[in-house]
């Protein structure tokens, strides 16, 4: 046996190719951020809601640029900034992340349906790589699909923090994709880690639909968390996209609720924890069979 | 080390549950020989093979497969032996080529010398034609090769394949058959197969084990087995009475089931073409005048129903392999 790596890396080739010799599939992806992007944000778009209208209250003359003054004073107040739709775009790359990451779960289920585990198991290539092959596919395709959907978001609009120079743009850019990196090691085995005994993709899928809308919206994607009821708080503030968010806002926005630091000491442990159960629990569980 | 056994099953048992699938079988197959699991659906044998190829633990026992212990050293059972198991197991979204490399890959086979065993290996199994083109396109027999291919890619000591010809039509079964025989002449790769056709495992094995409901009920090479049911029918036509020469042949040693059937004298002798000179030679001694003789070997199935009690019908065990087969069928179909 020469380099152990030596499967991984072919174990995600293989996951890789299947994604980009099949264009389809890259563009069924994207779709969902960018509708997210496209018509949500430019329609439910908080800054239009607050400048764009011509308020008149009766029996009360307020001028146009006091109301426009308080407007600003109160968007930046709860979302840290006065521009919703780069707000919202900035989640939009932590979700096609964790769309991805869901989604590589059902890989391992079709897997063992279709016989190819069964045959991946009898080769001397540790269990862990099986699982690693695809959490790593899920961390390359995911950065592959949010720079795209971070350039789809420029082309709509979407302003960066004018004050960064060329170069620490570029750190902040590496900073954002460290974060999804984290995120996406850490989403991606605790799906996989979920579907290892699965033999039903529907079960699966379930599991994937029963996840996706509530860890979405009890985050910081679509408003910040002082804005939830306290019940909600306690969610958002575990939820690691949460951070990711807060991450990319506060490297490309320059608006950030908690520090950034301590952001990546959340997401850090979050894909060491449950990176090492996926692992652990591969060579436990994929065996018998 | 020098080894006897390519494979040595030692009290090999596997439960689920309450059922004991497997049920403390011991057997050794000899290196370079063709070792045939014969038994109908449930009876244990893809069981046996996912122990001895590492994928399933098993619950009691153990088996030493290229003289590694499948338990204590699954690692080095896994880099001697090549699998081929019963569901197709090739990537439909990638190529023949790609699938193979993959595999290699998996092995740790340097990508130079992958490439040129992948060659020679498609070369072997008629596939260098469709070598770029994605599995999905490939016909049932032609998926069936491709995975052999791959379970030859490491240059395994054994082969394990688990019913090879299930779900394909005859012709192409033959063929199957005559790539295994190849690899058995070429390049003396022991086979460890199953099968629940009587015909390939009386026609293909070395030596045959026949195993029902989890429990190896005889082992030998296909004529030790029929020999073993009392050999060859005998029936011969004799000018005049055939009681008289029922009497004579009666104290004759190595007869059994002596009588007269429809007109003919039969009865059972173990190598019957040797036999039967020597039958002529006591009948005309006795002055009985032989017409005709005609030697029938038993077939495996009166072999396999004198084992078991029942024949070999086609009846799936689990819901796991009915999905199994439904797959391969509809994959072969295309």
């Amino acid at each position: 046996m020469s380099n152990p790596l030596h499967g991984l890396w072919a174990l995600t080739d293989r996951e890789l190719k299947k994604w980009y010799k099949a264009p389809v599939v890259l563009i069924v992806t994207l779709i969902q951020p960018i509708v997210w992007l496209a018509f949500f944000g430019k329609s439910m778009n908080m800054t239009s809601i607050f400048t764009n209208g011509s308020v008149n209250i009766p029996g009360l003359n307020i001028p146009k640029q006091v109301i426009d003054q308080i407007a600003q004073a109160y968007l930046k107040s709860t979302f840290g900034t006065t521009d919703y739709f780069s707000f919202l775009a900035a989640s939009m790359v932590a979700q096609i992340t964790f769309f991805t990451a869901m989604n590589s779960g059902m890989s391992i289920v079709w897997d063992r349906r279709l016989g190819v585990l069964g045959k991946l198991l009898t080769t001397p290539v540790p269990r862990g790589s099986i699982i690693m092959g695809k959490v790593l596919n899920s961390v390359i395709r995911s950065l592959a699909q949010a720079t795209i959907v971070l350039l789809i978001a420029v082309l709509l609009g979407m302003k960066f923090n004018t004050k960064l120079t060329p170069l620490e743009f570029a750190l902040s850019i590496i900073g954002v994709y460290a974060a999804l990196t984290l995120l996406s090691l850490g989403f991606s085995s605790l799906y996989l880690t979920l579907a290892l005994r699965s033999t039903n993709w529907q079960s699966q899928m379930a599991i994937i639909n029963l996840l996706n809308m509530p860890l979405m919206f009890a985050s910081n994607s679509f408003y910040p968390i002082k804005m939830m009821p306290w019940w909600l708080r306690p969610v958002a503030y575990v939820n690691p996209l949460t951070y990711v968010n807060d991450v990319t806002r506060g490297l490309l926005l320059g608006v950030s609720s908690f520090s950034v630091p301590m952001d990546f000491l959340y997401l850090t442990i979050f894909a060491v924890v449950f990176s090492a159960i996926g692992i652990v629990l591969s060579w436990r569980f994929l065996s018998e069979a | 080390m020098p080894l006897d056994s390519a494979i040595k099953a030692i009290n090999l048992t596997k439960r689920y549950g309450p059922i004991l699938a497997v049920d403390h079988i011991n057997f050794d197959v000899k290196y370079g020989e063709v070792f045939g699991f014969l038994g109908p659906n449930g009876a244990g044998k893809t069981t046996t093979i996912k122990m001895l190829t590492t994928v399933t633990r098993p619950t009691e026992g153990t088996a030493l497969v290229n003289g590694y212990d499948i338990v204590k050293q699954p690692a080095k059972v896994r880099e001697s032996i090549g699998v081929v198991p019963q569901e197709y197991t090739s990537d439909e979204d990638l190529t023949g080529w790609e699938n193979l490399m993959l595999i290699a890959s998996l092995y740790g086979i340097p990508k130079k010398e992958a490439k040129e065993r992948a060659v020679e290996l498609l070369n072997l199994v008629e596939l260098s034609h469709a070598a770029d083109r994605k599995v999905e396109t490939y016909s049932g027999g032609m998926r069936r090769r491709l995975e052999i291919a791959m379970g030859l890619i490491n240059k395994p000591k054994i082969l394990f394949l688990d019913e090879p010809t299930l779900g394909l039509d005859a012709q192409t079964r033959a063929a199957i058959w005559s790539y295994v025989y190849r690899l058995k002449e070429q390049l003396g790769t022991t086979i460890f197969v199953t099968t629940h056709y009587l015909e390939e495992a009386d026609q293909y094995c070395d030596r045959i084990a026949i195993i029902d409901h989890g429990k190896i009920l005889a082992m030998g090479t296909p004529r030790d087995l029929k020999e073993s049911i009392g050999g060859d029918v005998v029936s011969i036509q004799v000018a005049g009475n055939p009681e008289s020469a029922v009497k004579v042949l009666q104290s004759v040693d190595g007869l059994s089931d002596v009588r007269v059937v429809e007109g003919y004298v039969r009865f059972k002798v173990k190598d019957g073409s040797r036999a039967a000179p020597v039958i002529f030679d006591i009948l005309s001694k006795a002055g009985v005048r032989v017409m005709s003789i005609s030697i029938k070997e038993p077939s495996m199935d009166e072999v396999f129903m004198e084992y078991t009690g029942h024949s070999l019908r086609e009846e799936w065990g689990s819901r796991e392999e009915a999905m199994a087969m439904r797959r391969i069928i509809n994959t072969a179909r295309r």
